[in-house]
């Protein structure tokens, strides 16, 4: 399971830290970590199948639905 | 049929049982994902007046508004099979029958339910002012957006937004941006009044105005004319306001007239419990905005919250509440979100913790960090315990302040 962000669609509402804060964290600017490394469309590597209900749950509370798991 | 007399019943035995979530909007559809996540064996059928599928609204003020992107964009993810559930569009529910257990829809289909999950959300409220029939926008629903995104035929045109809300104030930021001369006409004293408070409300009125918002505050129209040269409205304090085009947004009301008939409170909103449940003992639950609700990290108050984020949280609860009943007729926790919202106004990032709007005494508001002409927390106080903050910029402390409302209000 990887999980997808799209960096153009998210606006840093930062909904996902508290839904899955293994998976996601705000930098110190209060953007998603993820832009530091990656522009478009961040992909990240295979996660632990634990994490997929707090994933789940960050899909549903970003207010900009950004986020998406590939199986 | 669950019901009382038969508790012992596993989640198999709900195989031929049928939950109905009327109201195909982000509320519904988190509770129908919540109740297939909670293991609900039985048919789930969600159903929705609108003919699109569920979708965000937020986005219909501000990028939905200025992008050229259609439907899809702002189409609602899910992490539901689309074949796991039942869904009927473009037919609204015209009755519900409690003790039946039925909801009758507008084309006179009957469907029987075992578990209820109303959904039905707000609709615009329009001014009650002789006005011309034609030509007078809301927002609301997509085909409201097309509607809009439909009038704005060409630049600079002069548009007058009636309402200093939310949806007020983000139009006016949108539609400014894309060149469009915006006047905002509401009797309050300054934007947002109610849930933000004079001071911040004020602070955020300014920066409209310095990006080109005239605000025509304290004042309410009495009548709007349509001629050859656009609208003209006729505000109570003489102010004569002219547009090309005009815009009602002075909030909502609850769709619950399709509930009458069953002895329910239904003013402003459907009265629950803290578990979201309403009726006569039935395995009924209401979620979203049309849920009036007492929120004991707070007090026992109903209220109707009208954000986002408790549309998510109650769909997301109703799944286990609706489970547990339905399998063992008892609710193992009551409903307690930490509410919050957001609104981006040019280029401010609004964020709110809690429920600011409790505290209605200036004296109770009080600046936490930063400045108020720039980025600032502003903390809402009831006696020692802070129960909203409210933030304008300071995105990296968001975590922070959330964390600080939660412990006040555990602490009290």
């Amino acid at each position: 399971m990887k999980v997808t962000v799209d960096l153009d669609k998210c606006s840093d509402h930062g909904q996902c830290v508290f839904a899955a804060p293994d998976v996601f964290a705000l930098n110190s600017r209060g953007e998603l970590t993820f832009r530091d490394v990656a522009k478009g469309t961040y992909v990240s590597g295979e996660l632990d199948e634990d994490l997929r209900d707090s994933i789940e749950e960050a899909i549903d509370v970003c207010p900009m639905q950004a986020i998406e798991i590939e199986d | 049929m669950p019901n009382a007399s038969n508790r012992d019943r596993g989640l198999t035995s709900l195989e031929r049982s049928r939950v109905v979530v009327v109201g195909a909007s982000l509320a519904g559809l988190r509770s129908v994902d919540s109740i297939l996540r909670a293991g609900y064996s039985g048919e789930v059928i969600l159903i929705g007046d609108e003919r699109h599928p569920p979708y965000n609204r937020p986005p219909l003020s501000k990028e939905a508004l200025s992008s050229s992107e259609g439907f899809d964009a702002i189409k609602l993810r899910s992490s539901t099979k689309p074949d796991s559930y039942k869904m009927i569009l473009g037919v609204g529910a015209r009755a519900l029958q409690l003790e039946e257990k039925t909801v009758i829809l507008e084309d006179d289909t009957l469907i029987e339910f075992d578990g209820l999950v109303v959904a039905t959300g707000l609709r615009s409220r329009a001014l009650a002012i002789p006005k011309p029939k034609n030509g007078i926008f809301s927002l609301r629903s997509f085909d409201d957006l097309e509607a809009i995104k439909g009038a704005l035929i060409r630049a600079g045109m002069r548009i007058a937004i009636i309402g200093a809300g939310f949806i007020g104030a983000e139009l006016a930021g949108t539609l400014t941006n894309l060149g469009h001369m915006v006047t905002i006409v509401a009797p309050e004293e300054v934007l947002m009044q109610r849930p933000l408070g004079n001071v911040l409300g004020g602070a955020i009125g300014r920066h409209h105005r310095e990006r080109g918002v005239e605000l025509c505050l304290g004042r309410l129209p009495l009548e709007i004319e349509s001629g050859s040269d656009g609208f003209t409205l006729y505000c109570d304090d003489g102010t004569i306001i002219r547009a090309d085009l005009v815009i009602e947004a002075i909030g909502s009301i609850p769709n619950v007239e399709w509930m009458q008939q069953n002895g329910l409170d239904l003013g402003n909103g459907v009265l629950c419990d803290e578990t979201l449940r309403f009726g006569h003992g039935g395995a009924n639950f209401a979620v979203g905005d049309v849920a009036r609700f007492p929120n004991l990290a707070f007090d026992e108050v109903p209220r109707r919250i009208e954000h986002w984020g408790i549309a998510v949280d109650s769909g997301r609860y109703l799944g286990k509440a609706m489970v547990s009943l339905l399998t063992s007729g008892t609710i193992p926790t009551s409903f307690k979100p930490m509410p919050a919202f957001w609104s981006d106004q040019f280029d401010l990032r609004i964020q709110s913790f809690g429920i600011p709007g409790l505290v209605v005494d200036p004296s109770q508001i009080r600046i936490l960090e930063g400045d108020i002409d720039t980025e600032v927390a502003m903390g809402y106080f009831q006696e020692e315990t802070m129960v909203g903050v409210v933030l304008i910029g300071l995105g990296q402390s968001h975590m922070k302040y959330r964390d600080e409302v939660e412990k006040s209000l555990k602490s009290r």
